[in-house]
């Protein structure tokens, strides 16, 4: 059983299609990245499995469970408000600008969706929030407010925050674009520690050096398609293709 | 004027210290959910309710607030005067006395609720259309509902951010409780102005002047205290 599994989704906002004939699948355990030039269509595609975006057509399906269908016509077909809840709670989302609620301490940030969302006691929603906060270095942050943070611990703490509901997978979209190239590193190092642990996991990055080292698979996306899907070895090395080349050249060069 | 002449002011001013002050509560008791209400139909999807709403704030906020007072309490004796009403609609309007304190005071709070209400509209529409997108995604994200959304995300938020222009608001109102007094409605302008000409004296609206200020200048000190104790976030 797959952990994602993506089937011929489409997606337009009015007359431009981001989004043609999306197929893939995410196995247990695997970091899968997905790279491209900017308006490929890599943030909505996650945010078509997020849930914050709406699929035109084709389906997914997330740890088995149907969360979109097709109709005979291949159009989406949402599943009920249950099993999108559900399999929305599968899935932990960091963004690019991390978006922590300014109002919480670092602690309440990611106690909060626990306790409210799954009803978890708050002295255990603590506890774990403090473990996750070890984990990430942030201990001694706790009680800060997110204001008072780098934006490299700002991200980490989201990465707890995602992680403190227990999801199935983590997906990231361009976790470190926001920050300056010396707090990059702290963030890689981070999600490398959760490659490690087999956390599965899905990386929109522009870091290739990082999308070569740490991924078990590659997605390469240009305008709206799926052009490579292979190993970083066939995707960075052994790639025939014009568009792949290129885009990859640009990186070499800059 | 002697000492004791103003002490006697002082005192008749303060007697009328109450109906001032029940103009500004009950204005803010009744503007400040109307406020809520305009803003969220301001922000309705369904565009005619948007756009009345729109020309609702725009009537409001562009015309004086004085010009509101007197129409609104005007209604009534001009629609007495209207042929054809239905009988029981009419029998209804004869028995109110446009006289009376009590007639005075509703139309003093109707008028300045409903234009009240128009200046809080736009603060709150603007305080929650502040709030980054982000945050709603983030919250949709981690499985929070929108009503969860709403008042453990949102609305904390927009009130931190709302506390600045509503603290004018407010301030503003304290002194425009003043204009109550174009109908008549006995508060402490009316009756300075009664004083001025009783001692044929500017001081008795000095003493006004006072009262107001030191009403203002408790409001500021309160708003800044709140203001403080909201700065512990960015
Ligand atoms: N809500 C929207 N309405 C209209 N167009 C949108 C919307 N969201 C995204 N787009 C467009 O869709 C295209 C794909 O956007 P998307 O954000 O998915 O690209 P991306 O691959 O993530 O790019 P980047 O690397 O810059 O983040 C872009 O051309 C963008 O302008
Ligand atoms: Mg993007």
């Amino acid at each position: 059983m797959s952990m994602l599994e993506i089937k011929n989704i489409s997606k337009s906002f009015g007359k431009f299609e981001v989004l043609k004939d999306i197929s893939f699948s995410v196995e247990k355990g695997q970091a899968v990245s997905v790279i491209g030039p900017s308006g490929s269509g890599k943030s909505t595609l996650l945010r078509i499995v997020n849930q914050l975006e709406k699929a035109d057509g084709g389906s997914v399906s997330i740890c088995g469970t149907p969360m979109i269908t097709v109709d005979e016509n291949g159009k989406s077909v949402y599943a009920d408000p249950k099993t999108l809840r559900e399999a929305r709670l599968k899935i932990g989302l960091v963004f690019q600008n991390f978006n922590l609620f300014p109002h919480f301490s670092v602690l309440r940030n990611i106690t909060e969706a626990p306790v409210c969302v799954l009803g978890m006691d708050k002295k255990e929603a603590e506890q774990k929030a403090m473990e996750l906060l070890e984990k990430m270095g942030l201990a001694a942050k706790a009680n800060e407010y997110p204001c008072n943070l780098s934006g490299g611990q700002q991200q980490r703490v989201s990465i707890a925050r995602a992680l403190a509901l227990n999801p199935a997978m983590l997906f990231f979209d361009e976790p470190t674009s926001a920050l300056d190239p010396e707090l990059t590193g702290e963030i890689l190092k981070v999600i490398r520690g959760l490659a490690d642990e087999q956390m599965t996991m899905v990386i929109v990055t522009h870091e290739m050096a990082f999308a070569r080292e740490v991924s078990d698979r590659v997605i390469f996306m240009d305008k709206g398609v799926i052009i490579e899907n292979g190993t970083p070895e066939e995707v960075f090395e052994k790639s025939e293709n014009e568009r792949t080349r290129q885009f990859l050249q640009r990186y070499n060069n800059s | 004027m002697t000492t004791e002449e103003i002490l006697s002011v002082t005192g008749i001013l303060l007697d009328y210290l109450i109906p001032t002050l029940k103009v500004f509560g009950f204005t803010l008791l009744f503007s400040i959910p109307m406020g809520m209400i305009a803003a969220m139909l301001k922000m309705c999807r369904f565009k005619p309710i948007s756009w009345l709403t729109n020309v609702y704030i725009l009537i409001m906020r562009g015309t004086p607030l004085m010009l509101q007072v007197i129409a609104v309490y005007y209604i009534i004796p001009y629609l007495k005067l209207a042929e054809g009403l239905p009988a029981p609609l009419a029998s209804v309007l004869a028995g109110i006395d446009i006289r009376s304190e009590n007639y005075m005071f509703y139309a003093v709070i109707a008028a300045f609720s409903l234009n009240y209400a128009a200046y809080f509209a736009e603060i709150f529409r603007g305080g929650i259309e502040s709030i980054p997108k982000g945050q709603y995604e983030a919250a949709a994200a981690l499985g929070f509902t929108p009503v969860q959304t709403f008042f453990r995300i949102i609305l904390p938020q927009v009130i931190k951010r709302i506390v600045p222009a509503s603290s004018n608001e407010v301030i503003t109102l304290v002194k425009d409780t003043s204009i109550a007094n174009v109908v008549a409605y006995a508060e402490i302008t009316l009756k300075a102005r009664q004083q001025m000409q009783v001692y044929s004296s500017l001081t008795p609206l000095i003493i006004a002047g006072v009262f107001y200020f030191v009403l203002a200048t408790v409001l500021t000190f309160l708003f800044s205290l709140i203001e403080k104790k909201l700065s512990y976030y960015r």
